[in-house]
């Protein structure tokens, strides 16, 4: 147990902000906090470079930043030619290769075995571990905080503070801890787990706050579930989200490429064990979560808290606007909706438990007629697990689309779009108006409903399928 | 940077709660590698209904925008703060403003500026009304007269009153950052 000369026991959030204070907030100004990895790429860097290069300055650490390609890059190729949606996307990834060129910044681009979604390549590589201040020009970099690292996301001007400085001015925020206990029941997955919490506490229950999850639910977890959940925090309004370090976290990262080895890593988990909140250490807002009683989560709206358990109804008091933009009524079930489009990726479930979630649904089975499944591994490395077990042949034998590496339909800044009015169950962490293309109405869900979607044609209950098998 | 001034204008009126970014700016815009010119795809899909609050004649000139709770939830793209001062607005007025977008704000002299309900409730209902923000004060004043104040970050509200960019201010610390460098409890990279 760290103690202060006090005898303060801490929570794990507070042991990282003290590691990484460069200056304490003084009543003049926020605290100077260090950073020690920063994460680019194509679509927030530009503008950040620029500022650089009008005001003369270099990066500060080119060894702390590392770049690559993932949110406006296309999925299809021809051969190696990547087929770009337009010359803006091919220009925008152009011009982060000639800014990682002229500063120094390792880039992993397409086609690189580590390229990826920044966040399933930061953790695959061993760059995301315990105790690291992260940072990221993308809201989602909450993800990173499975591994009891501070991470969150920031805006363009502060990439710029960050290349320039590597420090960041911040707020000491407050700690809302989400405990969660009890067992996940079977067909029930981590993603089903974080819509019930965004439901729970709203899509602004965060607000200032970094969530700690903690209970025994969580300390059951695999890292890439955890991923899942610390990766929709910021849905709920959290900048970051954050877990305590364990065996689970340490057996993840051992031997990964960025790594410490031998002797430093041994040092480094003594240290890392060290992290997790003290016991009597405070938060400044609990709630308590049930694992066992959460069930398989649809959303039906336009926020990731507009949610329900797969076989309700749409509630009473289910916001107008947002029916009417799903076109929805209350009352309607989803159950048996038909849908047009399966997205299954993204940093949220675009993992390889994810793809075998989905896989063990589609295994000889079709997907159903008029329906267009898009597969899209996180990473390279993603994708070449996956290969190795057969799970592209899985997808491609039903009816699926085996895509390259990205964001994909996430954001549908690729060309990878969902049509004007189709309903589209995805897996990704955004149900908002027209995120996966002018006029999409998205149905967030965990990768084993968005499979059993995708054989049915229809809203189904994907314990159902399961029960088949 | 020019220090920021107390200012006076009418107001614009989107009472919806939650407006998170992807409206703001959609991602299909999203593809430039410059901040200027984003303020004509400002609520891009939106601004298609001709009801819609923006494409309304008593709207043109406003430069405050009165909206819902939880303003620019989601993606950390600052476009959506760029898009917002390139059409004009100088602050966004609400009870609650996502953290990452009220960050991206302050950096670009748009203040997010978070109200009581009360206030807010009066705000939506005149809309159009003519308000008074002064910064230094942290007032909001209303057409009846009365200041409602706001919360307001002071480093920040230091910058902005006297025209002190963020990043000037880190470059300064650098003895500082150099001597965490070197004794730093901080992981090596
Ligand atoms: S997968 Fe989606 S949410 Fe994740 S980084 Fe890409 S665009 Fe953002």
């Amino acid at each position: 147990m760290t103690e202060l000369p006090s005898g303060k026991p801490l929570t794990l959030f507070e042991k990282l902000w003290e590691r990484h204070l460069v200056a304490p907030a003084t009543t003049d100004h926020p605290a100077v906090v260090y950073i020690d990895l920063h994460l680019i790429h194509e679509v927030t860097s530009p503008q950040a470079f620029d500022e650089l290069r009008s005001r003369g300055l270099a990066v500060h650490r080119p060894d702390r930043t590392f770049a690559t390609m993932d949110h406006s890059i296309p999925t299809l190729f021809d051969g190696d030619e990547p087929l770009f949606a337009d010359e803006k996307t091919r220009n925008q990834v152009e011009t982060l290769q000639r800014n990682c060129d002229e500063f120094g910044i390792t880039l992993y681009p397409m086609g690189d075995a580590r390229q990826g979604i920044v966040h399933v390549i930061g953790p695959e590589l061993g760059l995301t571990r315990p105790g690291r201040s992260i940072v990221c020009g993308d809201s989602h970099t909450s993800t990173h905080g499975a591994f009891g690292a501070w991470a969150f996301g920031i805006g363009t001007t502060e990439v710029g503070h960050v290349l320039a400085t590597q420090c960041l001015l911040q707020r000491q925020p407050k700690i809302l801890e989400v405990r969660i206990d009890g067992a996940l029941a079977r067909g029930v997955t981590a993603k089903d787990l974080i819509l019930a919490v965004i439901r729970e506490i709203g899509v602004d229950g965060g607000l200032g706050h970094v969530i700690e999850y903690t209970g025994s639910c969580i300390a059951s977890l695999s890292m890439e579930e955890r991923m899942t959940i610390c990766n929709m925090s910021i849905e709920a309004g959290a900048r970051a989200g954050l877990m305590a370090p364990d065996e689970t976290t340490f057996s993840y990262l051992e031997g990964r490429e960025f790594s410490p080895k031998g002797k430093a890593w041994d040092e480094a988990v003594a240290d890392w064990r060290t992290l997790p909140s003290d016991p009597g250490a405070r938060y400044d807002k609990t709630v308590a979560i049930d694992a066992s009683k959460v069930e398989p989560m649809v959303t039906y709206g336009t926020n990731p808290g507009m949610s329900m358990a797969i076989e309700a109804s749409i509630p009473d008091d289910a916001e107008e606007q947002s029916l009417a933009y799903m076109k929805m009524e209350r009352g309607d079930a989803l159950l048996g909706k038909p849908v047009d489009v399966v997205f299954i990726g993204s940093c949220t479930n675009g993992r390889l438990e994810d793809l075998r979630m989905a896989a063990n649904i589609l295994k000889g089975r079709k997907v159903a007629e008029g329906v267009r499944v898009l597969v899209v591994p996180g990473s390279q490395e993603v994708k070449r697990l996956a290969i190795a077990e057969g799970l592209d042949r899985v997808f491609r034998d039903a009816g699926a689309e085996w895509r390259e590496p990205g964001c994909s339909m996430c954001l549908a800044m690729n060309g990878d779009g969902v049509a004007e009015g189709q309903l589209v169950v995805s897996t990704s962490n955004r149900n908002f108006e027209g995120r996966q293309g002018k006029g999409s109405r998205t149905i967030l869900a965990s990768p084993l409903t968005a499979a059993a979607a995708a054989v049915s044609g229809t809203i189904v209950d994907a314990r159902k399928l399961m029960d088949q098998d | 940077m020019e220090p920021f001034k107390t200012f006076e204008s009418k107001t614009v009126v989107l009472p919806v709660d939650n407006v998170d970014t992807d409206q703001i700016i959609p991602a299909r815009f999203l593809t430039v590698t410059t901040r200027g010119g984003m303020g004509k795809n400002l609520f891009a899909d939106w601004r298609l209904d001709p009801d819609f609050v923006l494409n309304q004649p008593t709207s043109a000139g406003a430069l405050i925008l009165v909206t819902g709770e939880n303003f620019g939830c989601g993606s950390s793209r600052e476009h959506a703060a760029w898009a917002l001062v390139d059409y004009g607005f100088r602050a966004v007025v609400s009870t609650s403003i996502a953290d990452i977008f009220k960050n991206n704000a302050v950096k670009n002299r748009l203040l997010p500026v978070e109200v009581d309900a009360n206030t807010h409730r009066e705000l939506v209902q005149s809309p159009g009304a003519s308000v008074v923000i002064d910064l230094e004060k942290k007032t909001l004043s209303l057409p009846d007269g009365r200041a409602a104040s706001f919360p307001f970050d002071g480093f920040a509200q230091h910058c902005l009153l006297n025209g002190i960019d963020q990043l000037d201010f880190l470059m300064q610390r650098e003895d500082a950052i150099r001597a965490f460098e070197e004794s730093s409890p901080a992981e090596p990279a």
